[in-house]
């Protein structure tokens, strides 16, 4: 899908624009390096998709981005610009104000994300007085309104319910809610529908999608599942053990994948045939201990592609919007990855069968 | 809400009067013993032991002794000790009740506001030198034995410092707060601190546990992500889950010290509450004393039980359903 503002003649100011993350962890077992030199650019209404392995350190460098990581052994460096000002190194102060109105955020588990004892109606007029000075009536009259855009039946009747009287698609409903009521400018959602089945799956995404055509928020989107980002995402970003392997528009990696652990993602959609789902293949081997990163290029542990020049790091570069980590001359990616996907789809069929399941 | 308490009240009912008739099976329906002789005491001559044959019905039945029991229990209120002749056991138990109410609430009032103050900052400080002095300190109030810790309190008010610095501390014993209020919290007021001791001591470690806990929960994350005040989230949100759990603790503390459990202190400190009142009859072996004093116990504690459930259910919404 475009981006609704798109047009080459302009040059867009990002919303927000990541430049060299880097977040550490000081463990007892030594520096774990959760995301490692990350960068990429969020346009105005636009959907980003952040796609790896669990591990790969989109939930880190996302509530990193908000400071919301309390951890005392934590160390962020970079630069987080949005709307011009710099959010690692703005006053505390200052960010809670942008937190839950400028940027939202939808975590993964709608059940744990609500605080038990309070009803659904009431976190939403927390989230919403937070940020507007207006009574707690207007406030109510405004929940009842967004429950009802994202579709929760008899909304002014469960305003008063707790969280653990929703069902799980219900709750992530009620989080999109309370995410949307200050009409924030980024929302970032954090892998919102994994805990989810097919069906409600596939009906938050498209609440997210009218949500952004109505609200006209941009979108940062985190998931493990490629098909979820094919279906609403106008960019891609592919992480790997804290970096970033490829990023793009979403039509052009699906298209191209330029990086072998792309298509190492792409192999593991699961096709549908008469029989039902099958996946077809499943990256071999695991992601490197955050404690030991390798040298050069990160994925070369698992890559089959892997010969000298990958014992030094590769650096995200490519001629035109998109981008990617890896040595390979260009003119040889598409044979090598047609290699791949003949190789996958043709002995190792189901050798993979239980361990990508979700 | 309000059919959970009904229900829970009706249980709490239900539970009462099977204790009531376990208590009388264990005192009346001991086989070989004869109850007579064990409640007219020791040496009790032939003629009081006949009395007392009469007066619970030892030669009926068991339900009927058991109605007869519970007659003279609550109705009549007139069942009275043969070991210390003229003492009525229900107005000896009304008559300490208020001491011990008096020892038990004021100290919970102290051990409620230091342990949950200790634990808020301990919890909320975590990492900061400031949390290790706080978790040592509570360590050494549950470590202090309260006899011990009495004692000493005793020695150094009462007679060591007694003549300076603690000239103004009443000698023990307890005055009632109609005769003079500032005379019951003078006389309360070491016995109050020597009990708070311990708890302020545990409700500190277990309201930190939780607030720790609480503090790494999902919803916290999604409260600081609002964009409220880091005061709103420690409050409203962490600590608000964390003293679910520990009023849960308190109601059975609490029932457990007003049924007797603050014997040790009573004792130390010479307060005729139900402790005292409870350790001189097992003294005596005065068994109808004793008999009163274990149902005002267990009564106490499952109604203590009954209240917590019900607080518990209005702090906790998903309690009210199960
Ligand atoms: N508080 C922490 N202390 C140490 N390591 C952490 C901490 N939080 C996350 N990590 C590490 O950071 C890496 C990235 O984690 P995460 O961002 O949650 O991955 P993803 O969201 O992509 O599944 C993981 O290897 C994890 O072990
Ligand atoms: S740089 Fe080398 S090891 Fe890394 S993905 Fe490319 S070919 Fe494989
Ligand atoms: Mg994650």
């Amino acid at each position: 899908m475009p981006s609704p503002l798109g047009s080459p003649a302009v040059v867009l100011e990002a919303l927000l624009e990541v430049r060299d993350l880097h977040v550490t962890f000081r463990t007892r077992n030594g520096l774990v390096t959760a995301v490692d030199g990350l960068s990429f650019s969020v346009l105005p209404g636009e959907v980003l998709g952040i796609v790896g392995e669990s591990g790969s350190g989109k939930s880190v460098s996302m509530l990193s981005l908000l400071r919301l990581i309390r951890d005392r052994n934590m160390q962020i460096t970079g630069e987080v610009i949005f709307n011009g000002a710099d959010l690692l190194t703005m006053p505390e102060q200052q960010l809670r104000a942008l937190r839950g109105r400028e940027i939202a955020v939808i975590f993964q588990d709608a059940l744990t994300a609500l605080t038990p004892v309070y009803t659904i109606g009431w976190h939403i007029v927390e989230q919403i007085r937070a940020h507007e000075p207006i009574s707690k009536r207007e406030a109510r009259a405004r929940a009842v309104r967004l429950l009802e855009e994202v579709g929760i039946p008899n909304a002014e009747r469960r305003m008063d319910n707790y969280p653990h009287e929703f069902s799980g698609g219900m709750r992530q409903r009620v989080l999109i809610a309370m995410a949307l009521s200050c009409n924030p400018r980024l929302l970032v959602a954090d892998e919102p529908t994994t805990a989810l089945d097919v069906t409600t799956q596939a009906q938050i995404l498209d609440l997210m999608l009218e949500l952004r055509k109505a609200h006209g928020s941009a979108i940062i989107i985190i998931t493990h599942d490629m098909g979820v980002v094919y279906e609403i995402a106008d960019r891609l970003l592919v992480m790997y053990s804290g970096r970033a392997v490829e990023q793009g528009p979403t039509r052009s990696v699906f298209r191209d994948p330029r990086h072998p652990y792309t298509w190492g993602l792409l192999g593991s959609i699961p096709q549908f045939t008469a029989t039902g789902a099958k996946r077809l293949q499943a990256i071999p081997g695991s992601p490197p201990s955050p404690l030991r990163v390798p040298e050069g290029c990160v994925f070369a542990p698992r890559c089959r592609f892997r010969h000298e020049a990958c014992s030094e790091r590769p650096r995200l570069r490519g001629g035109d919007d998109h981008l990617d980590a890896c040595w390979l001359p260009d003119e040889a990616k598409e044979k090598l990855r047609g290699e791949t996907l003949a190789y996958a789809g043709g002995g190792r069929e189901g050798d993979h069968a239980g361990s990508g399941a979700r | 809400m309000l059919r959970f308490a009904l229900r829970r009240a009706l249980s709490t009912v239900v539970v009462l009067w099977a204790i009531s008739v376990m208590v009388f099976l264990i005192f009346f329906g001991t086989p070989g013993v004869d109850p007579a002789l064990r409640i007219a005491g020791r040496d009790a001559s032939p003629q009081v032991v006949a009395t007392v044959r009469h007066e619970y019905g030892l030669d009926k039945p068991l339900p009927v002794r058991y109605a007869l029991m519970m007659y003279h229990l609550l109705i009549r209120r007139d069942i009275t000790s043969y070991v210390n002749p003229g003492l009525k056991v229900v107005p000896e138990i009304a008559s300490a009740v208020p001491v011990t109410l008096s020892l038990v609430i004021g100290a919970a009032v102290i051990w409620m506001l230091v342990g949950l103050a200790m634990g808020l900052v301990g919890g909320a400080l975590r990492g900061s030198p400031i949390d290790p002095l706080l978790t040592a300190v509570g360590v050494l109030g549950v470590s202090l034995p309260v006899y011990w810790l009495g004692e000493v309190v005793n020695l150094i008010t009462q007679s060591r410092l007694h003549g300076s610095l603690f000239s103004w501390v009443p000698p023990p014993g307890y005055v009632s707060p109609a005769q003079s209020l500032s005379g019951w919290a003078l006389h309360l007021l070491f016995p109050w601190l020597t009990l708070a001791v311990l708890y302020a001591g545990i409700y500190s470690r277990v309201f930190r546990a939780e607030l720790v806990t609480a503090l790494g929960e999902d919803y916290v994350r999604t409260a600081r992500a609002k964009g409220i005040s880091e005061r709103r989230v420690l409050f409203r949100h962490a600590a608000r889950c964390s003293l679910i759990p520990v009023i849960s603790l308190f109601g059975l503390d609490f029932g457990a010290l007003v049924g007797g459990g603050a014997l040790v202190t009573e004792v130390v400190f010479g307060l005729p509450g139900i402790g005292l009142l409870t350790y001189n009859s097992l003294q005596t072996l005065d068994l109808p004393v004793i008999m009163g004093t274990v149902l005002y116990a267990a009564f106490f504690v499952v109604l203590a039980n009954a209240v917590v459930d019900v607080f518990y259910a209005a702090l906790d919404p998903r309690v009210r359903r199960a």
